[in-house]
């Protein structure tokens, strides 16, 4: 992964930092707490809600146990229709792919719509120290660009700035990059976005590259699919001569009509809108390849593995790759609302950083060991997850790799990882626990679905995990609540 | 060994234990409600407005009219026509018409005013319109870079009620721009600011009577 959040403390020392921002805390808690009721609304508008999330599920798992027949069907489509397809095995291989495409076309400047892959990858480091500058055009991504900042959300990745601030990083960091923000700039939202749509407008018109990821790929037909808001994510598709595209392998959905689940779970998931306002379909050069003018003359797909085939070998973290990026399991997560994203030393955030993290990088690291106790387990993640992945299920199994030590697959190899040094995991653990359990209200949230989350069962922890059970079976959280349990539990270890 | 067949190699280990494989179960909803073709175009209407798209209707006689109102109130001077418009759309405006050519650079686009297309078709439930390129639409390029867009839909044939509806009516081989209100950002502080990067006015006709 991108070596941008090397060398991260463990997520409980990243995360004390976050808990002590009265500022961060506020804007976490506004913004997730909005987006959470929104989005409880949305998904209450369709009867076929809990339906539509176990078809979801499927499709992503028959796609996944077919995932080399569907690559394959893939590349071909996209072949056909007019484009390239490289493959690259991790982070370093897709950068050099990416950076000799641009290299070849002559210019040194890219547009890129907000991509999480891309942002794994460390892409913009790569292209930077290959002499080409790539300008960010999301909003939120723009305001964290130029901001010198790092993504704290999956959606809304500047959700740990306000308006104030955002309006600070416009008026001094803009005139650096292009146009500089209007003079006497204020900090409503529609002149701070009238702000940015000046600044990449000049950007977009005289693009000849652009770098995108995508949310889905069809494999029967080739096609390949991106949401967004902006329209920005439209510019660096269409309007450029050349556009290459960076996609996780797990991407991959069998058939076109399996979209017309993700058009219904995605938005109302995400944005908690009926529809987000613009979503882009393309098919390699599409009919003419490329000779109607009507986008670009040039198509390059990155299928990335990076970590991915790792997880996909281990039989319960697998479901990981489900993931379709909504970002609602962040909005209802008691840890994530007190700790931020950047605790999570990865551009993964939240309860699905907290599985996938691990995974893709393996736990060698303090941060990537800690990840797995970044949770109470109260099982919120679970009930909102429109592909519901069994987040609590993995982070219990990660746990016990941590603490036991186990097979694992790294860069494809079959190994044993040794326990970790038993106090290092339990410390870990403990003050991942102090971090919740001095705010009590904190799992009120959480609590409430508790009820839900019984019904999962996962192992009981043993070795150090101890430290979060006490010897107890974890899903049984039974008569009392969550919270009067961690409470004796504290009492008891006080 | 190519990166290419070492991925596909691993993959073909990490499934080697079978893993899940489920059928997937389609007996989510087609439709989520039952309407008739009017209650659909008024739900249509409602869901656009309510993304802060401006709906209007007219009938055969009052398109070309209203297109003239709608050019002039925006103040536009030269207006988008993408090839296969029908030319009695915009019978009623002496609007300068820029045509939709495909050595267009973007800089000229950018300095037209308004854009008028059709659509392939219009979801009701989710309040969308769905652009294939196909006649009267053009490149996507044009209902991008101008600021005004306006959007007609004949109603009734082009609305369909729901999402899994209007998979079947497009063809993936060809670009598709799914429109759904103008364009928006939460990313301040999660207000909804309407308008960043795409066109920030967006007009909606509902057309009913003949199209031609
Ligand atoms: S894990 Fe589920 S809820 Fe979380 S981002 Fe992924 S799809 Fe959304």
């Amino acid at each position: 992964m991108s070596g941008t959040f090397m060398g991260m403390p463990a997520f409980p020392d990243a995360a004390r930092e976050a808990v002590r921002d009265p500022v961060l805390r506020a804007n976490l808690r506004h913004a997730t707490h909005t987006i959470r009721d929104k989005r409880a609304r949305a998904v209450a508008e369709l009867a076929d809600w809990e339906r539509l999330r176990a078809a979801g599920k499927a499709v992503k798992d028959h796609a996944l146990r077919h995932l080399d027949r569907h690559l394959v069907q893939l590349e071909e489509a996209v072949t056909a229709a007019g484009g390239t397809v490289h493959w690259a095995a991790d982070a370093d291989e897709a950068n050099r792919i990416v950076t000799g495409l641009v290299l070849a076309t002559g210019h040194r400047e890219v547009v890129k719509v907000k991509s999480m892959a891309t942002q794994e990858i460390g892409l913009n480091e790569a292209l930077e120290a290959a002499g080409i500058a790539a300008y960010e055009t999301d909003l939120a991504e723009l305001i964290v660009q130029l901001g010198h900042d790092r993504p704290s959300h999956i959606l809304v990745p500047a959700i740990h700035r306000n308006r104030a601030e955002i309006r600070d990083v416009f008026t001094a960091e803009m005139g650096r990059w292009g146009r500089p923000a209007p003079e006497g700039l204020g900090d409503d939202p529609r002149e701070l976005a009238e702000a940015a749509r000046l600044h990449l407008r000049e950007k977009f018109l005289r693009a000849k590259v652009g770098i995108s990821g995508a949310n889905f790929m069809v494999a029967e037909t080739g096609t390949m699919v991106v949401f967004e808001s902006e329209g920005n994510g439209r510019m660096c598709l269409t309007l450029p001569e050349t556009l290459i595209s960076v996609v996780g392998i797990e991407k991959v959905v069998p058939t076109f009509r399996d979209l017309e689940i993700f058009l219904q779970t995605l938005p109302r998931s995400s944005t908690a809108e009926r529809m987000n306002p613009y979503t882009t379909m393309w098919t390699g050069l599409g009919p003419s390849r490329g000779a109607d003018g009507d986008g670009p003359s040039a198509f390059h797909l990155v299928l990335l593995d990076n970590g991915r085939t790792d997880t996909l070998a281990d039989e319960v973290g697998r479901q990981a790759l489900r993931c379709i990026r909504c970002s609602a399991c962040l909005n209802v997560c008691p840890v994530y609302e007190r700790a931020g994203g950047h605790a999570y030393g990865s551009v993964y955030p939240g309860p699905i950083g907290a599985v996938l993290s691990p995974q893709l990088r393996g736990t060698g690291s303090a941060i990537d060991a800690s990840l797995p106790y970044a949770s109470t387990l109260c099982g919120a993640c679970y009930e909102v997850c429109p592909v519901a992945i069994d987040i609590p299920e993995i982070l219990v199994h990660l746990r016990e790799r941590v603490a036991q030590g186990g097979p694992v697959t790294l860069g494809g190899v079959r190994v044993r990882i040794r326990p970790a040094r038993g106090h290092t995991a339990e410390r870990a653990a403990m003050r991942a626990a102090r971090l919740l359990l001095d705010r009590p209200g904190a799992l009120r949230a959480g609590e409430r679905l508790l009820a839900r989350a019984r019904r999962l069962r996962p192992r009981r922890l043993p070795g150090p995990g101890r430290a979060w059970t006490d010897g107890r079976e974890l899903p049984q959280l039974p008569a009392e609540s969550f919270r009067t349990w961690w409470a004796r539990e504290r009492g008891e270890r006080a | 060994m190519s990166s290419r067949d070492r991925i596909l190699g691993r993959i073909r280990r990490a499934v080697a234990d079978g893993g899940p494989d489920p059928a997937v179960p389609r007996d989510y909803l087609r439709v989520h409600g039952v309407r008739t073709p009017a209650e659909t175009a008024d739900l249509l209407a409602a869901h656009l407005a309510e993304y802060r798209a401006r709906v209007h209707r007219a009938d055969g006689d009052g398109i070309a009219p209203l297109l003239a109102r709608l050019l002039a109130e925006r103040g536009a001077r030269t207006v988008l026509v993408p090839s296969g418009l029908p030319p009695r759309w915009l019978a009623a405006t002496a609007v300068t018409r820029v045509e939709d050519r495909p050595g267009a650079n973007p800089y000229e686009l950018d300095a037209v005013d308004s854009v008028v297309t059709g659509c392939a078709l219009a979801i009701a439930e989710t309040g969308t319109i769905v652009l294939d390129g196909g006649p009267g639409q053009g490149r996507r390029r044009i209902t991008l870079i101008p600021d005004h867009h306006v959007c007609v839909v004949r109603v009734p044939e082009q609305v369909v009620d729901s999402v899994p509806q209007a998979l079947p009516l497009l063809d993936p081989r060809r670009p598709l721009t799914w429109i759904s209100g103008p364009s928006a950002t939460s990313d301040i502080e999660l207000d909804r600011v309407e308008g960043v990067h795409g066109p920030r006015t967006l007009e909606v006709i509902l057309l009913s009577g003949p199209a031609e």
